[in-house]
């Protein structure tokens, strides 16, 4: 079963506050062969902090999603200023688009990602193909 | 970085333990990124690579390029083939490959091909560089 048209233009609340510390952003170069020196995070850690947005969305009840037949479409950010440790990071996702093609839900998505004032660091966009039942 | 350079190839040789590493690592913990099992059972040849994965190399790539992390004001691509990762202690190589588009006060504009044996397993891979 499709989405629910209402769902484009939705807007959903921010994720749970997510503090960056060192260990992490170690871990984090670590697993992708990636330096840190203790300052600027690996270009694509912002995704951890997306993901829980994506997340959140894919488990709302609301709306209709089932998590197995999701694909990752595509990814982009744009940055305001690099994540760095001590960052409290909160992800506020937005349905920018919705399209059915196929039989599958073409969700476009925009989370934008801010510190602990609430300013911006980084703007994550992400298309989820959900497949229909038959497709 | 001036427009029309090529950049050094970069190439990363992943197995399943990166793959595990990077599951724990991003919480993307979804079976068809580390059981054989349930990749098969849903078309794929074989365990494959999160496109995340394959993303955050494109990005060291420009890491090392860019000699400084810290740099990239914009990175994006689409998903668009698997990077299937064997089961054995080899693993299997991604290519990394630039060329710098553009230099603008806004930034380096760089083009990137990643590739896994003949086939682009991205979309279009783009980034942009703090000038």
């Amino acid at each position: 079963m499709p989405v629910d048209a209402s769902l484009a233009g939705r807007t959903f609340p921010p994720t749970t506050p997510y503090t960056v510390s060192h260990e992490k952003l170690l871990e984090f170069a670590r697993a992708t062969g990636s330096s840190y020196d203790g300052g600027p995070a690996p270009a694509t850690f912002p995704i951890v902090v997306a993901f829980q947005a994506m997340t959140d969305l894919m488990q709302d009840p609301t709306v209709g999603i089932s998590l197995h037949r999701v694909v990752h479409g595509d990814q982009r950010f744009t940055y305001t200023r690099p994540v760095v440790a001590g960052d409290e990071l909160t992800a506020t996702l937005t349905v920018d688009s919705l399209r059915q093609i196929g039989g599958a839900d073409i969700i476009g998505t925009r989370s934008e990602i801010a510190d602990a004032d609430g300013k911006p660091v980084c703007t994550a966009f992400a298309t989820l193909v959900h497949k229909g039942a038959d497709a | 970085m001036s427009p029309g350079d090529v950049l050094p190839e970069q190439t990363y040789t992943v197995t399943r333990a990166d793959l595990v590493r990077y599951a724990g690592v991003s919480g993307d913990f979804n079976p068809i990124h580390w059981s054989d099992r349930v990749a098969t059972s849903v078309g794929l040849p074989g365990v494959i690579a999160h496109g995340m994965y394959t993303l955050a190399l494109a990005a060291r790539a420009l890491e090392t390029w860019a000699g400084e992390p810290g740099r990239v004001v914009e990175l994006g691509c689409k998903f668009t083939k698997p990077v299937v990762v064997p089961d054995d202690d080899t693993g299997v190589d991604v290519v990394v490959r630039g060329t710098v588009k553009d230099v603008t006060d806004a930034g380096v504009s760089v083009s990137l091909e990643v590739t896994c044996g003949d086939e682009k397993v991205l979309g279009m891979p783009r980034a942009v560089l703090r000038a």
